[in-house]
């Protein structure tokens, strides 16, 4: 019987951002790492912690694009790690957190700062999960829920210039929710993600620069929902004030 | 056996703010058409605004006589006067042109299309450009 054939390896060149806590400032440290064609960032990553250096941090855990952890910025553009092919980055691959959250370690980034403006929104698109009717839950977990179309991997807000310069900005991920929500409210509370959206650091801060809709892995359009969202209010706004009431609620 | 190296894990972190700041809206890395038409809409725009309080300030020479207006139009005549409003042109066509596609799509006409729309905006702009150019040299 034929061996089966290893494909053939080259070498790559990583710099990979480096923080801590305590540390004053960030720094990249670079590792070499031989990988074959097939590899990914990621694949790349946890080389470097299982042959270099087990103290790096990084987020991940499905390997195929569908759980979003380990969204982080590669050579620049954000991308999710798992799907990101060494070979189509040349050989060197500079691996950066995703920009415009609070940077916990060295790749890991505070997805607390994500997950606020859904709050405020009422949390659209959360829903009871139907997948896992048998799982163990935790302490305190009631129900198990999930996100429609989102993947929660950050990196609309990574990509958005608006997001960069403007903390209060909602981000494109919460405000594409709440337009799925108010466009298609399928019972959910409509006026709630209207409100959050209506709003000077919400749908009206955006530029149209559509970052975030190139960038997202799972297609949600987010910038879409944004423009589509500002017709909307804009058609409320107006019934309102011809005294027709708030009737596209 | 091998001895292995103890994992000590690291103290709890305090998240550190990084965002990328008005400076990253010119970071080439990673950036799309709409991300390089909202960095050029943002400096042409400080272009035009400049620009406005320069043209006030030729328009002032109007009030010192007909001879200053004389001396600048000489002055406007030099070819790097000329390239000058060729550039002009581009900041009030692209501004001009990617405000329209801002403004349509911004309130969801042809929200799905806007990269085209883009385009065909930056096609119709060339060729304003190009004529402009010829005839501002001609």
């Amino acid at each position: 019987m034929a061996e089966p054939q290893t494909p053939p390896t080259r070498p790559f060149r990583f710099r990979v951002h480096r923080r801590k806590a305590g540390d004053a400032g960030g720094r990249y440290d670079s590792f070499e790492v031989a990988l074959d064609e097939r590899r990914t960032v990621l694949d790349g990553l946890v080389a470097i912690r299982r042959e270099h250096d087990p103290s790096l941090t990084f987020r991940h855990s499905c390997f195929h694009a569908s759980c979003g952890t380990c969204g982080m910025r590669v050579n620049g553009a954000d991308v999710l790690a798992c799907v990101t092919q060494v070979t189509d980055l040349g050989g060197e691959v500079t691996v950066e957190p995703l920009a415009n959250l609070p940077l916990v370690s060295d790749l890991v980034v505070e997805m607390g700062a994500f997950y606020g403006p859904f709050d405020r929104a009422g949390r659209p698109l959360v829903r009871e999960s139907e997948m896992l009717p048998g799982a163990e839950r935790a302490e305190g977990v009631e129900v198990l829920t999930r996100y429609e179309d989102c993947i929660e991997c950050g990196i609309c807000v990574s990509a958005c210039p608006v997001a960069g310069s403007d903390p209060r900005y909602a981000g494109p991920a919460a405000l594409g929710a709440a337009g799925r929500v108010v466009l298609e409210p399928r019972n959910a509370d409509r006026a709630t993600a209207l409100r959050f959206a209506d709003d000077e650091h919400g749908i009206w801060r955006c530029h149209v620069a559509y970052e975030c809709t190139e960038a997202c892995p799972s297609n949600a359009d987010p910038g879409g929902h944004i423009m589509r969202l500002r017709r909307t209010a804009t058609a409320d706004r107006f019934r309102r004030w011809f005294g027709a009431g708030r009737a596209a609620r | 056996m091998s001895e292995q190296r103890p994992v000590t894990p690291a103290p709890a972190a305090r998240p550190v703010e990084r965002r990328r700041g008005w400076w990253g809206w010119f970071d080439p890395r990673g950036r799309r058409l709409g991300g390089w038409a909202f960095a050029l809409n943002r400096l042409t725009g400080l272009g035009l605004v400049a620009y406005l309080y320069l043209h006030l300030g030729v328009l002032a020479l109007l009030a010192r006589g007909p001879e200053a207006w004389d001396a600048f139009v000489d002055f406007a005549l030099n070819p790097l006067v000329l390239v000058g409003d060729v550039v002009l042109i581009f900041g009030m066509l692209f501004h001009g042109l990617n405000g329209l596609r801002v403004g349509l799509v911004g309130y969801g006409v042809v929200a799905s299309r806007q990269a085209a729309l883009f385009v065909g905006l930056m096609i119709i702009g060339a060729i304003v450009l190009v004529v402009a150019t010829l005839r501002v040299f001609a």
